[in-house]
């Protein structure tokens, strides 16, 4: 019997499939060659043909698109052309979704930022007409009021959210659920109208007071927390509940020391994200809270300022010249801006300290 | 310490499905039995309701008796709560609390019961539990490190330091090994020859020469069919279902003839 190997027999084309495995591509910059063209471009349409910017820079974004995209089209071929023309698309998308906030940010700084002084924070403007004065009724209005809401919200919206989570099934839960979701877009003039007409009840029609400033904003802010809330929750495995009955542990502590923990820094992170939202709004503290140039700082009797509306106020009653009330405004706008960024980088530190650790 | 439990006519229900019918069994103190069985016989559906894990899933619950030293576990003034004290469970997937060190894992059961110990006790509750589960020498210097932080095979390990370390009188294992690789099997299965001396151990596995290698018992799950009940085919000495199965369908299934 003679044995001999098997040898594959010689494919068609063999050689062709190998050189199919390298394709052509662009050079590795290409795509910053083209989008310094179109920069070029743009600047000649402006500079040589007067062109405006907005058109010129919008001209040379077609260009840019299209010829990327036609180049790659005859150089790589169909799908690596596809590619480009979504990479273009979408980053083009993101850098227009930034004008805002890029804007936003430089306006409130360029403006605000030369406003901010010692006497800017510690003066009211009792007393005062044109320069000087400051927000610190203001800014301790705003942060009584935000922490009296905080205080009302977070152990309701947490509350509920377990009560979804672990507890409810069937008819309340779904009520609940749908109630969280119209509250969530109650227009907030709306809350700040309730809270009023609540007040009056008991205060007369006249009232205007902090806490009823922050029953309107705990209106806002309990489905924001009750729905962040409710998401973490979800994401705690079911496993691990497991693991807490199997050791026979019963439910409540099972959801107080296991799920909440686990849940902890999305849970902080929702409702400090919560708090940065609620702390701009204005049109229910302007029915409810009111406006005045004092410093009250006892949220149960009388008007008490507040940041968004003491920059509603500078700018809708100026004094003369109005330069000092506008420029205060902005000031005031620049405050609020960084204590939500504040927040926000809040919530961030958080829920890096409070996640469950992996690495060892 | 080890307790023996006889289970008989369970009937096991999700909501109006019935998933195990007439289920008739004695479990012996100080000895392993494995459940074995094709893919949604009851098993592991079986295997929960012995520490009535079962009625934790909304609409599940259960018909007939499981006697343990005397007493039912599904009488009306048992609490589910204390039977899960004494019945601890090994789950599919190990599930180290995440928000806790390995430390703090082991004394789980204690401490999320609010109990209080001082700390020479507790150091020799982990010393013993970890021990106890192979683990010790692995993580001794480690102990302040996040459970997850381990591998598969330990982490599984740590879940049943955490399960002794309660003291129960019976251990269920659910599928234990099904995530692990050979050697963290093989370091499981060496725990479970070792555990069988103190607790009563039943645990459930897809693995044939596993239940072979491990238990003393063997007992055979299967279904007639889809949407039809999980039975109880037989059970008997390990050795004799391995070799010589009263029942034809045994014999088809762990001679590799279906399932």
């Amino acid at each position: 019997m003679s044995t001999h190997l098997w040898t594959p027999p010689q494919r068609q084309g063999a050689d062709e499939l190998d050189e199919s495995w390298y394709a052509r591509s662009l050079p590795r910059f290409a795509t910053g060659y083209f989008l310094l063209g179109a920069v070029v471009v743009a600047a000649l349409l402006h500079l040589i043909l007067g062109v405006g910017v907005v058109l010129a820079i919008l001209a040379a974004w077609v260009l840019f698109v299209v010829a990327l995209s036609i180049t790659s089209r005859f150089v790589e071929g169909g799908r690596k052309s596809r590619d480009r023309l979504a990479t273009s698309l979408v980053c083009s998308a993101f850098l227009i979704a930034l004008v805002p906030l890029a804007t936003l940010l430089y306006e409130v700084v360029s403006k605000g930022a030369s406003v901010l002084s010692a006497q800017f924070f510690t003066y009211s403007m009792r007393n005062v007409i044109g320069e000087g004065g400051g927000i610190y009724h203001a800014l301790m209005g705003t942060l009584i009021v935000t922490a009296l809401t905080a205080l009302m919200s977070i152990p309701i919206g947490i509350l509920t959210a377990i009560y979804l989570v672990e507890y409810g099934n069937g008819r309340l839960a779904m009520a609940i659920t749908f109630l969280v979701d119209v509250m969530t877009g109650i227009p907030s003039i709306v809350a700040g109208l309730f809270a009023f007409a609540l007040f009056a009840i008991f205060f007369g029609t006249g009232v205007r007071m902090g806490f009823a400033g922050s029953v309107a904003l705990s209106l806002l802010m309990i489905p924001l927390v009750v729905r962040s809330c409710e998401e973490m929750l979800k994401l705690v495995p079911n496993e691990l509940r497991e693991a807490a009955y199997a050791l026979g542990v019963p439910k409540w502590r099972t959801i107080l020391k296991v799920v909440v923990p686990t849940a902890m820094a999305g849970i902080v992170t929702g409702i400090t994200i919560a708090t940065a939202r609620i702390i701009g709004e204005t049109a229910p503290l302007l029915i409810i809270c009111g406006a005045t140039d004092s410093t009250n700082l006892n949220p149960f009797s009388g008007r008490m300022m507040t940041l968004p509306v003491f920059i509603f106020d500078q700018y809708r009653n100026p004094g003369i010249p109005p330069q000092f009330y506008v420029d205060r405004a902005w000031g005031a706008a620049l405050v609020l801006t960084m204590i939500v960024m504040v927040l926000n980088l809040a919530a961030r530190l958080v829920s890096y300290y409070f996640s469950p650790k992996t690495k060892a | 310490m080890a307790k023996s439990i006889d289970v008989s006519d369970l009937d096991i229900f999700y909501g109006s499905f019935k998933a195990v019918e007439d289920v008739t069994i004695p479990l012996a103190a100080r000895s392993v039995t494995a459940f074995i069985g094709p893919s949604g016989c009851g098993k592991s559906t079986f295997l929960r309701s012995l520490n009535r894990m079962h009625e934790v899933i909304p609409g599940a619950r259960v018909e007939g008796k499981i006697v343990i030293d005397g007493r039912d576990l599904y009488d009306a003034d048992v609490d589910p709560v204390e039977v899960r004290r004494q019945i601890g469970m090994v789950f599919q997937r190990p599930n180290p609390f995440p928000t806790m060190s390995i430390y703090e894992n082991v004394l789980a059961g204690k401490k999320l019961n609010g109990k209080r110990m001082d700390k020479a006790t507790a150091d020799g509750v982990v010393e013993r539990s970890l021990t106890g589960a192979n683990l010790w020498n692995e993580v001794k210097d480690r102990l302040k490190k996040p459970g997850a932080s381990l591998s598969g095979g330990q982490q599984q390990r740590l879940c049943i330091a955490r399960a002794i370390a309660v003291e129960p009188e019976v251990l269920l294992m659910d599928e234990p090994c099904s995530a692990l690789d050979p050697i963290s099997t093989s370091a499981i299965e060496d725990l479970i020859h070792e555990l069988k001396e103190s607790y009563t151990i039943v645990i459930v596995t897809h693995n044939m020469q596993q239940a072979a290698r491990v238990s003393e018992t063997t007992a055979f799950f299967n279904l007639a069919g889809t949407g039809q009940p999980g039975r109880l085919i037989e059970y008997g000495p390990t050795t004799k279902i391995f070799s010589n199965p009263d029942n034809p369908a045994t014999e088809a299934y762990i001679s590799g003839r279906f399932g």
